[in-house]
C-alpha cells in the first residue's frame, strides 16, 4: 500500500468518526468538535487526491493543496462563529442543551429563582 | 512492507485512536485537549503527504487556534458538565448513527481505492505558468494568482464570520472590548513566556510570509503565527484587547480584501480580466497584497478567537 492509499483510508475513517459524533453526541460543544473531525477527514481525502497528482517537478498537485488551505481557514472561522453562538446561548439560558423540553424546564427554574 | 508503510500505518492508528477519544471521552475539556493532539498528528500526516504548506496551516490554524478556541469554550462551559452528561442519545440513535457513519466511511474508502489512474492533475499547468508571477512556491502561485478569487473571497468569509461573532454582543456593549480583562501575576511563568516569545514569534511569522514566495509558507501561515503571539499577549494580561470600534482595527481588518479588490478592478480597468495582474509588476503587486493580507489574517483571527465584545471600551 502506498502512503496516499493509507492516508486516504485514514481520512475516510476520520470522516465517518466525525459524522457519528455529530449525530450521536447530544452536547453542542462535542458536535462542534466532531464536525471538525469530519472536516479534517474530508481535507485529508482531498490531500490524497493532491498527492496522487504529483508530477516530476512537484510533489503534489498544488491546486487541491491551496484549496485545502483555504478550507482549513474557513472551517476555523465557522468553528469560531459556532463557539461564540454556543457561549452566548449558555449565557442567555444557563444551559447548553438542544433538547426543547429540558430547555423549557431550566428556563422555568431560572424564572422561579 | 517497507518501513515507510509501517510508519504510515502507525501514524494512521494514532490519528484514529485520538479521533475515537475525541468522540467518546466523557469530559468535554479532555476531548478539546485531545483535539489539539489530533491536529498535531494530522500535521505529521500532511508532512508525509509532502504538503508542507498544508502541514503548516493545519498546525497553526487547525490544531493551534481552533484548539485554543475549543479548550477555552469547554473550560467556560465546565459548570454545565454534570447536567450535560446526564443527557444521552436514544437507544436507537447510536446504532443507526454508527451504521450510517460506517457506510459513509466504507464508501469514501472504496473511492480512495478506486480513484482514477493516472490521476487527473493540474500540476503541469501550474508548472508551465509558474514563471508568470516570479514566485517559485506552486501553492502560493495558486493561492495568490491562479485561484486568487478563492483567496479573496475567503478573506471576505473571515470578515463575515467576525461580523457574526460581534453581532452577538449586547447593544450597550457594541464597540467595546472583547473577552474578559486578563490579569496575571507579573512574576508568573506565563508573563515571562509572553515577554520572551512574541519577538521571536513575530520574526518567525514575517519570515514565513517572506519565504512563502519560494518555499513552503505564505500570508496565511505567517499571519496565524502573529495572531497567536497577539493572543498570548492579551491572555497574559500584558496588553488589553482593543475596542472593536477603533479605526485602526477596522482598517487592519479590511486592508487585505480592499487591496485585493483594488488590484482586481485594476486588472479589469487595464482591459484584461478581474484579478489579472500585469506580468511586469506581478511580483511586487502580489507581495503588497500578501503583506496586507498577513495583517488582516492576524487581526481577524485574533479577534475571532477573542470573541464578542463583553466590556465597555472605556474600561
Amino acid at each position: 500500500m502506498t502512503t496516499a492509499v493509507v492516508f486516504g483510508l485514514c481520512g475516510a475513517a476520520a470522516a465517518g468518526l466525525g459524522l457519528y459524533g455529530v449525530i450521536a453526541n447530544p452536547q453542542p460543544l462535542r458536535k462542534i468538535l466532531a464536525f471538525n473531525l469530519l472536516s479534517s477527514g474530508v481535507f485529508l481525502f482531498f490531500g490524497v487526491v493532491a498527492r496522487r497528482g504529483a508530477i516530476s517537478a512537484f510533489s503534489g498537485d498544488p491546486v487541491p493543496q491551496a484549496l485545502v488551505i483555504t478550507g482549513i481557514v474557513v472551517a476555523a472561522a465557522g468553528t469560531a462563529l459556532a463557539v461564540a453562538l454556543l457561549l452566548q446561548f449558555f449565557k442567555a439560558t444557563g444551559s447548553t442543551t438542544l433538547n426543547a423540553n429540558a430547555l423549557a424546564s431550566t428556563a422555568a427554574d431560572s424564572i422561579a429563582e | 512492507m517497507t518501513i515507510d508503510t509501517v510508519l504510515d500505518c502507525g501514524l494512521t492508528a494514532l490519528v484514529l485512536a485520538v479521533g475515537c477519544w475525541i468522540v467518546v471521552a466523557r469530559d468535554s475539556f479532555a476531548a478539546a485537549v485531545g483535539f489539539v493532539a489530533y491536529g498535531l498528528l494530522l500535521t505529521l500526516v500532511w508532512v508525509r503527504l509532502d504538503a508542507i504548506d498544508v502541514a503548516l496551516m493545519e498546525g497553526a490554524v487547525g490544531s493551534g487556534l481552533t484548539g485554543a478556541l475549543l479548550v477555552r469554550a469547554s473550560s467556560r462551559l465546565r459548570t454545565n458538565e454534570q447536567s450535560e452528561a446526564a443527557e444521552q442519545p436514544g437507544m436507537i440513535v447510536r446504532p443507526v448513527a454508527a451504521l450510517f457513519s460506517a457506510i459513509v466511511s466504507a464508501m469514501l474508502g472504496a473511492a480512495v481505492l478506486y480513484l482514477p489512474d493516472p490521476a487527473p492533475t493540474l500540476a503541469p499547468e501550474a508548472a508551465a505558468n509558474a514563471g508568470a508571477t516570479g514566485m517559485a512556491n506552486p501553492v502560493t502561485n495558486v493561492l495568490m494568482a491562479f485561484r486568487a478569487m478563492d483567496t479573496m473571497l475567503e478573506k471576505v468569509v473571515l470578515l463575515v464570520a467576525l461580523a457574526g461573532v460581534w453581532s452577538l454582543a449586547r447593544d450597550s456593549l457594541w464597540g467595546g472590548r472583547p473577552g474578559p480583562r486578563y490579569r496575571t501575576d507579573p512574576k508568573a511563568p506565563l508573563t515571562f513566556l509572553t515577554q520572551v516569545l512574541p519577538p521571536l514569534g513575530i520574526v518567525a511569522g514575517i519570515y514565513i510570509l517572506w519565504e512563502g514566495a519560494d518555499a513552503p509558507g505564505g500570508a496565511f501561515q505567517g499571519g496565524t503565527i502573529i495572531a497567536a503571539m497577539w493572543l498570548l499577549v492579551m491572555m497574559a494580561g500584558l496588553a488589553d484587547a482593543p475596542p472593536i470600534s477603533r479605526r485602526a482595527v477596522r482598517l487592519a481588518l479590511i486592508a487585505g480584501p480592499l487591496l485585493f479588490l483594488i488590484v482586481g478592478f485594476g486588472g479589469l480597468w487595464l482591459g484584461k480580466a478581474f484579478l489579472a495582474y500585469p506580468v511586469a509588476y506581478a511580483k511586487p503587486l502580489l507581495l503588497a497584497i500578501e503583506f496586507a493580507m498577513t495583517l488582516t489574517v492576524a487581526v481577524t483571527l485574533g479577534l475571532l478567537i477573542a470573541g464578542p465584545p463583553e466590556r465597555n471600551g472605556a474600561s
